[in-house]
């Protein structure tokens, strides 16, 4: 192993660049670690963002050698191309400055695909029993770990191509709430994924799958929105 | 592509496959029969079932096409939502005409 790392960071706004560091190679390091080292000992007016360092809070996901990854759990010997790291804000979004991207976009498109919890109870009611054993249940539980990193949303070409499209991690966290019996808000919720630019205009290229740093399945929650919404379609009950 | 779009597209793809199928049968057994232009038209002319089949052929490829290429207009163009649904309403359209031009002229008696 060399003793040290070329590290190219991303500088600068939009119109920014790449600036090369060298920084010391270590035996067990992430990427966070690197780009954190920078930060502390070579340019202190490095921006970045990360909150929890172990893959919790989501908030540390960069393109690493071109592909998106949550930096806090990747590993340098794991994708340091000959002692080489090229390290840029999350694609698809608007860069804030350096390696922090804008996400209001994405957390805009969340409210747009309406996945905020719309309870059916008030806190008088008693707690409902949920059984995890249902196939709704099982459904939700599959897609409901999302950190909401925007990993799958800088990796797939739909959002890229469509600028309205909802994306994958929004889709997928619809489709938790669709499978969530407690939920009353989900005639609204059909009806906002499958207009124009929703769930209907995934391709199913499956890269937010391929990518996804928490091993969910953005594509297979996408395909039960289309099918749901369909149905629904077919029925009558949504009126596009 | 919205909820409905998905359907039609969904539904003309489903339709098209078999009648695919039955074009590339219909036109390996002209050839391989080495049937002369006179001899298919004298098969094609009057005939209500084939006016039928590419008729129907020829309605879901130009629904289909239509919102296929609005999709691509839609993710590889700038072009305002605006546009892009006119010129794929148009596209249909002109499909549709071309087509069915084309049947009438190997149906029509
Ligand atoms: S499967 Fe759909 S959401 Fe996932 S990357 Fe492909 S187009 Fe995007
Ligand atoms: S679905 Fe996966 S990649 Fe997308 S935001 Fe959630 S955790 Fe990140
Ligand atoms: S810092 Fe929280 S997930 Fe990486």
């Amino acid at each position: 192993m060399a003793d040290t790392l070329q590290v190219s960071l991303w500088r600068g706004g939009s119109d920014g660049r790449y600036v090369d560091y060298a920084v010391p190679a270590r035996e067990s390091q992430t990427v966070l670690d690197v780009v954190t080292y920078v930060q502390r000992h070579l340019d202190a007016t490095l921006s970045y963002r990360f909150a929890c360092r172990v893959g919790m809070c989501g908030s540390c996901a960069m393109q690493v050698n071109g592909r998106a990854r949550w930096t806090c759990r990747t590993h340098v010997s794991k994708v340091a191309e000959g002692g080489k790291l090229t390290v840029a804000p999350l694609e698809n979004m608007p860069v804030i400055k350096d390696l922090a991207a804008d996400m209001r976009e994405f957390f805009g498109k969340w409210q747009r695909a309406k996945g905020r919890f719309a309870p059916s109870k008030t806190r008088n009611d008693p707690v409902e029993p949920i059984d995890p054993a249902t196939p709704q249940r099982r459904a939700a539980d599959a897609a409901i770990e999302c950190i909401n990193c925007g990993v799958c949303y800088a990796s797939c070409d739909t959002v890229k191509w469509d600028k309205d499209y909802l994306g994958p991690a929004q889709l997928n966290r619809a489709w938790t709430l669709v499978n969530d019996v407690r939920d009353a808000g989900n005639r609204e919720r059909l009806v906002a994924v499958s207009e124009g630019s929703g769930c209907h205009s995934c391709h199913s290229h499956q890269s937010c799958q391929e990518f996804c740093p928490v091993g969910l399945n953005p594509t297979r929650s996408i395909a039960g929105l289309k099918r749901k919404s369909l149905a629904a379609y077919l029925k009558g009950e949504l009126k596009p | 592509m919205n909820v409905a779009l998905y359907a039609w597209q969904r539904a003309t793809a489903a339709l098209m496959a078999p009648l695919v199928l039955v074009h590339l049968v219909v036109i390996f057994y002209a050839m391989g029969a080495g049937l002369s232009a006179a001899q298919m038209l004298a098969r094609t002319r009057g005939s209500i079932a084939w006016g039928l089949f590419y008729g129907v052929f020829v309605a879901a490829v130009s629904v289909h096409a239509a919102i296929g290429v609005r999709t691509i207009l839609i993710e590889w163009t700038p072009l305002p939502r605006r546009a892009i649904d006119g010129f794929a309403i148009l596209f249909g359209l002109v499909l549709a005409v071309l087509g069915l031009r084309a049947v009438a002229a190997v149906v029509l008696p």
